[in-house]
This record gives structure tokens, C-alpha cells and sequence, in this order.
């Protein structure tokens, strides 16, 4: 017998454990080793999915264990859906949603075409400018905040240094009108440079003699970039947009510390909404059924943005 | 747009992804929009039925 890994393995097996695995299938085997991983996935993911559907069909309260829940059917569902406060809550998410992602996607492409130039410092200002990204949420939230200080923050004095207003004239992140902006600004902010390394891995995967090509051809700068630059990064361009709409239709941490869903309920976007009916409020039949809408919204995109990964990877 | 049809009459998976691709979209369209409550109202169902969809059609058979 010659001396593999697997006869290595096979040798040092004790002899117990040998004895008891010996005449087992390979594909029993197999699913002992994956039966644990399993265990814990229907345990942590689709035991909670399951509970929750069960109970956005009834009245239950966490914070009345003793009462018994009672069945409604769809009422949670009909109560959500024809409520203006909430629909209202949903613009405030999709006013956030299609400015952050026209932000950056805009700002992200520029940002990753002006990188793919070579020049020197290149790695340099790469580095930086991917920095916002690593840093986390909370805290990312908190000095934001000291930046929107009217008093003594720096947002504030540069707008002034711009416009001649008065820096403790306006508050971001206390006016109704400005406070939805702020949000933006800081998740643009944060955000931006992960657009921008999608779209530069999208600029890097052009072969250059396509250009060459369309230079033979005569073709000006402006040609090529609308008619190779722009359609072969469209798909990673696509892919970021998908990512960051997912992932802003979830936001919670950032608006939180930020503003805290105020002035009023001007920032309060869906998951705040739905953290103060859980624990809150706690109509926790009625935030099962929150729960439901708001995933099954994300269940759908992701769905849109699997194939569009499947897009890219063929490419 | 004829090749689309004949892909959703052969039961294709390519034009019936693309069928609830657009459904999903204008489902989240339906929730998201500042216009009329009705489409609010009826997002939820949209999107469902988009998802839904999704999921059975791509265990269709691709298009040749």
C-alpha cells in the first residue's frame, strides 16, 4: 500500500471510530460531516423564517407572554400596506436609495476611470480613497456627527467658506429638509469607493486591442467611451447598483447614529420603522409581517442580482 | 420581441427570467413610488408573485 494522505488518515483513524465507520457508504459519510453545518442553518436561518411567517398571521406581543396569540389571517398585512405613515417611510428609504446609488455611481466611475490611468501616486490614492469603506459603520456615524455640528463642525465651515453663509446658520442633520441629505452625503461618502473597484475591475477586464482596434478605425476618445468603455463596464456597473440597493433598502446603523430616524420621522427608513414596532411598540405579529414584506422585496432583488453576477462571471 | 414570445410559449428559462425580473422590478417600483397609495398597496403581492416566479422558472430548460 502506498503511503497517500489518505492512507495516512485511514491509519491514524482510531480504532473505535474505524470499527463504527467501516461499511458506511462514501456519500454517508459524506453527510455526517455536512449534516452538523446543516443542523445549524435550519436551526439559525429557517427555523426564525418559518416562526416569523407563522406569526405575522397572528396579534402576538413579546411583552405579553401570557396571553395567548390569536389568528388574523391577513390583517397585519392589510394594515401595513394601507398605511400612509409607512408608505411614507417607504419614500424616505427610496429618496435615500436612488440618491446614493446616483451618487455613486457617478462619482465611483469617475473615481475608478481616473484611476485606470497610469500615473504615478496611483496605488497611493487608491488606498486612500478605499479607506472610508474599511472603517465601520457606527463610527463612521458618530464623527460624521461632530462633522455636522453648527457650531463647531467642519462640514459646516467649508459649505459656509463656499456659499458666505454663516456656519451656524444651518443644521444637517437637525432640519427637515437638509437631514435626508445628510444621510446621502455620509453613506456617498462611505460607500463610494466600493462602486469604484467594481467599475476599475470592469475597466481592467477591457483588452486593450479593442481600443487599438477603434483607433485603426479613427474612432475619437469620446466614440470609444460610449461605444466600448460604457457597455463592457454596464454589467459591473449593474452588479454595484444591485449590491448597494440591497444593502441601503437594509441600512439601519449608520442612520441611527446619525440622526436617529428624526427630525420627525424625515430619515426614519424601513428597518427603523420596523425596529420600533418589534421593540418598541411591540406589535411583534404586526413587525413579523413588516419582516415578510421587507424580505421578500430584498429576496426578489437579490434574486435580479444573482443572475446579473451569472452575467459577469460568463463574460 | 417574436423571439421573446416564442421563448415564453416554448417555456424557456431566458424570456421567463427576464418576465420576472421585470416583475420584481415593478413590484419594488409599486412600494417605493410617491404617487398613488393602490400601488403601495399592491407592491407586496407583485413582488411576491415576481419571486415566485423567479425561483420556478429557472429550473426551465435553457433556450436553444
Amino acid at each position: 500500500m502506498t503511503d497517500t494522505i489518505a492512507n495516512r488518515a485511514a491509519k491514524a483513524t482510531p480504532q473505535r471510530v474505524a470499527r463504527k465507520i467501516k461499511g458506511l457508504s462514501d456519500r454517508a459519510i459524506a453527510w455526517i460531516f455536512v449534516a452538523p453545518t446543516i443542523f445549524l442553518l435550519l436551526a439559525i436561518n429557517i427555523f426564525p423564517l418559518i416562526w416569523t411567517i407563522q406569526l405575522s398571521f397572528t396579534n402576538y406581543r413579546a411583552n405579553r407572554l401570557n396571553r395567548e396569540p390569536e389568528f388574523i389571517g391577513l390583517r397585519n398585512y392589510e394594515r401595513i400596506l394601507t398605511d400612509s405613515d409607512i408608505w411614507l417611510n417607504m419614500q424616505a428609504t427610496a429618496h435615500f436609495l436612488f440618491w446614493t446609488i446616483a451618487l455613486q455611481v457617478l462619482i465611483g466611475f469617475t473615481l475608478a476611470w481616473l484611476i485606470n490611468k497610469k500615473f504615478k501616486g496611483n496605488d497611493l490614492w487608491t488606498t486612500i480613497i478605499v479607506l472610508p469603506m474599511m472603517l465601520s459603520p457606527a463610527v463612521v456615524g458618530n464623527f460624521w456627527k461632530f462633522l455636522y455640528q453648527p457650531q463647531i463642525g467642519l462640514f459646516n465651515y467649508i459649505v459656509a467658506f463656499f456659499t458666505g453663509k454663516d456656519p451656524s446658520s444651518f443644521e444637517m442633520l437637525g432640519s427637515v429638509q437638509l437631514a435626508p441629505w445628510s444621510i446621502v452625503i455620509v453613506d456617498t461618502w462611505m460607500w463610494t469607493p466600493f462602486v469604484m473597484l467594481i467599475c476599475l475591475a470592469g475597466l481592467r477586464s477591457i483588452p486593450d486591442y479593442i481600443y487599438e482596434a477603434a483607433e485603426v478605425d479613427r474612432a475619437s476618445k469620446l466614440r470609444q467611451f460610449f461605444t466600448i468603455t460604457i457597455p463592457m463596464v454596464l454589467p459591473f456597473l449593474m452588479l454595484a447598483v444591485l449590491f448597494r440597493g440591497i444593502e441601503n433598502f437594509k441600512m439601519f446603523d449608520l442612520v441611527v447614529q446619525l440622526t436617529g430616524g428624526g427630525p420627525g420621522s424625515t430619515t426614519e427608513l424601513t428597518s427603523i420603522n420596523l425596529k420600533r414596532e418589534a421593540f418598541e411598540k411591540w406589535r411583534t405579529g404586526y413587525a413579523s409581517a413588516y419582516a415578510i414584506i421587507l424580505f421578500v422585496t430584498v429576496f426578489g432583488l437579490a434574486s435580479i442580482y444573482v443572475k446579473a453576477l451569472n452575467k459577469v462571471k460568463e463574460r | 420581441m417574436r423571439t421573446f414570445l416564442t421563448g415564453l410559449m416554448r417555456l424557456r428559462r431566458g424570456p421567463w427570467e427576464m418576465l420576472a425580473t421585470i416583475i420584481i422590478a415593478l413590484g419594488v417600483f409599486m412600494l417605493m413610488q410617491p404617487f398613488v397609495l393602490w400601488a403601495f398597496t399592491y407592491s407586496f403581492i407583485t413582488t411576491l408573485v415576481g419571486t415566485v416566479m423567479f425561483i420556478v422558472v429557472s429550473h426551465f430548460p435553457e433556450g436553444e
